[in-house]
């Protein structure tokens, strides 16, 4: 089992290792890295690639660890009791089971992912490492341990919002995706715009670097801030003459709406060129 | 196998465990990677390295490591070359393993006397050497946090050799101290929990008295999940004599963030005067009048100052004292007045209690607070948020 990347997803020869390292040894790996460099996207490409079931927990603020193992749904009993149905009697009919157990369940080797870890409870990772470790679990109402079939393979992502414990950390294979570059960059949009003119897209990719490297910015635009960028750029059927002229500071990129997301940053972004144009 | 890798990471204060290096073994026996070096590392730094602002830490380790410079400490860690062959002839290819060794061997030498010399030199009667960073981790090691985690090195003597010695047999329980978790777990002290929101849980004690009036019925009453409703306002002293404690403020402020959902921070320089700002890029642009804040928060918020207070008396008691801009009025007519819009308030200072007494400007400050000047460690931390608690 080797994961290689996809023709839609490029990836670098470290991630290749990691993943393969982690599938290889069984433990979860944890991706970290700037917004929109596909942490979420690499679960579903490896699961694809391996033919693998894909389980997704996605985290709120509000999530709690035993609701990706099971939900004991106790009101619902209640009411059923009041009402005499007859499957009061077996507990069991009132467990509601979550992803992980699921996934534990699957009959083929399966994929968890579960997203953005740090959003919820800063005890909430220390919650799930008996699980992430054994593979395993015990569900009081019934009295029964419920153990994986197979040791599916985690993919957790993780924003930085908050440190993860030591303990946790020590668990996971780690993972840094790091902002591509403009080779990998040149990859990644070839993958996903394949008719894409080549003179736009290394017109297109100066400007997008150049507006990244601009400081003071809130929000640096990503890849998939890009990709958008370009496909809008193909609709209105822009030439890459209209990009050059960014080069001499003479114009707003078209459409730059796009990649700047935040009035702060479109307003320095128009201030600056508007000095470049006063330099002039 | 390895071991003096492993051992090399640790010395140079990357946070790897057994069960890792375990985990690595493991991996490579496993045939993740094969004779590639370049492979081993990206290998290693997966499994070992957890947190990306060590990268830099650990690629500098890994090319010391191998590149042939080994530590050493005293003479009991001296280099066990067969070790290294060993581990060499098994993981390398055989032009690397050429490579290292013409390279390698060669500057460990150069390196091992090179180090030997300096060390009698500088630390001469010392019993202790570490690391073959040499000037590097020694030379700024006093200044490091690393030091003032543990507590500050004894007074008048703040040489790094000291602080390590000391680190040794603190290790055990100070170690972790004031990691951004352990802060936060202090600030936990500091809740005042709020039912508002959308109900979304249970309310157990409220279905069961419902239903008993329902005459048996079920009433089921749900409520808003409690969470912590207090409110902080964070002025940080930056610049200057900060400069010293700018990792322990980031980690303080970092855990703040992910602990109070309704946080407003502030910079300021020694004293707060009639401005402050929010970005340290554009300070000179972009400040806020201090009066504005006096107006726009209301005294259910909680004031917590993080400076070191050590500035000229003048900046504190007279106008035009401020050694940035004229000021109209003295630095302690503005903490007066920040102090009575939010009664509740502390300075957290992250330099040791023992200089405290050496400073006017501390004792002036302490005066103004009400002697409500707490030091940035866990103990003063939790001291702090219990005097928030209560005032």
């Amino acid at each position: 089992m080797q994961f290689e990347g996809s023709s839609s997803y490029i990836v670098t020869r470290d991630l290749t290792l990691a993943v393969n390292a982690a599938a290889t040894l069984e433990r979860p790996l944890l991706v970290k890295g700037e917004p929109g460099t596909g942490k979420t996207l690499l679960a579903e490409e490896v699961a694809a690639a391996f033919g693998m079931p894909l389980f997704q927990w996605h985290i709120k603020s509000t999530t709690k660890a035993q609701q990706g193992l099971y939900e004991y749904d106790a009101v619902s009993r209640l009411r059923d009791s009041q009402l005499g149905e007859a499957k009061v009697a077996d507990i069991s009919n009132y467990i509601v089971k979550g992803v992980l157990w699921q996934a534990f369940e699957s009959e083929k080797p399966a994929v968890v992912l579960i997203d953005e870890i740090d959003k919820a409870d800063i005890e909430f990772p220390n919650d799930l490492l008996r699980e992430l470790d054994r593979m395993e679990f015990y569900v009081y109402e019934t009295r029964q341990t419920i153990r994986a079939r197979h040791r599916p393979l985690f993919f957790i992502t993780s924003n930085n919002e908050k440190e993860l414990p030591d303990a946790f950390l020590r668990r996971c294979f780690f993972h840094y995706i790091r902002f591509p570059d403009r080779e990998t960059m040149t990859q990644i949009v070839a993958a996903h715009l394949p008719g894409l003119k080549r003179e736009l897209l290394r017109e297109a990719l100066e400007v997008f670097f150049q507006i990244r490297d601009l400081p003071g910015l809130k929000k640096k635009p990503s890849t998939s801030e890009l990709l958008d960028w370009l496909k809008l750029l193909l609709a209105e059927d822009i030439p890459p003459e209209a990009l050059r002229a960014k080069d001499q500071k003479t114009a707003i990129p078209p459409l730059h709406g796009a990649l700047l997301k935040n009035e702060q940053d479109v307003h320095l972004f128009e201030r600056l060129v508007f000095m470049a144009r006063q330099g002039r | 196998m390895l071991i003096d890798f492993f051992l090399h990471l640790k010395r140079r204060r990357l946070p790897v465990s057994t069960k890792e290096f375990l985990l690595l073994l493991k991996a490579l026996q496993a045939g993740v990677v094969r004779y590639s070096l370049d492979d081993f590392y990206f290998l290693a730094r997966s499994v070992l390295v957890k947190d990306e602002s060590l990268f830099d830490r650990y690629d500098r380790a890994f090319g010391e490591y191998f590149h042939g410079i080994m530590a050493a400490s005293g003479g009991e860690w001296a280099i066990p070359e067969d070790w290294l062959q060993h581990a060499m002839q098994r993981y390398f290819s055989p032009e690397e393993k050429a490579r290292i060794e013409k390279l390698g061997w060669d500057r460990l030498m150069e390196e091992l006397v090179k180090r030997l010399e300096e060390q009698k030199e500088r630390h001469a009667g010392g019993s202790k050497w570490i690391g073959t960073g040499g000037t590097s981790p020694f030379g700024h090691s006093g200044y490091h946090p690393e030091g003032i985690r543990i507590g500050g090195p004894p007074a008048g003597n703040r040489t790094a050799v000291k602080v390590w010695e000391k680190r040794e047999f603190r290790n055990l329980d100070d170690n972790i101290l004031l990691g951004t978790r352990n802060i936060q777990v202090a600030l936990r002290r500091l809740r005042h929990f709020a039912r508002t929101g959308a109900a979304e849980e249970l309310d157990l004690d409220g279905t069961i008295a419902g239903t008993a009036k329902n005459a048996g019925w079920l009433d089921l009453k749900m409520r808003p999940e409690r969470h912590n409703a207090i409110k902080v306002l964070l002025f940080l002293d930056v610049g200057g004599s900060m400069d010293d404690h700018v990792e322990l403020c980031e980690t303080l402020f970092s855990a703040c963030r992910s602990e109070f959902k309704h946080l407003e921070y502030f910079y300021f320089h020694n004293c707060v005067y009639e401005s402050v700002w929010q970005d340290n890029h554009r300070r000179f642009q972009e400040r806020i009048p201090t009066s504005e804040l006096l107006h726009k928060y209301g005294s259910d918020y909680k004031l917590i100052f993080v400076g070191d207070a050590s500035m000229s008396p003048y900046e504190i008691a007279l106008p035009g004292g401020s050694i940035e801009h004229m000021n109209e009025e003295p630095g302690a007519v503005w903490i007066e007045r920040l102090t009575a819009a939010w009664p509740r308030a502390v300075w957290l200072n992250p330099e040791d209690e023992h200089y405290w007494p050496y400073r006017p400007s501390n004792a002036m400050i302490r005066q103004l607070l009400g002697e409500r000047m707490f030091p940035l460690t866990l103990d003063g931390l939790e001291r702090a948020m219990s005097s928030l608690q209560t005032r």
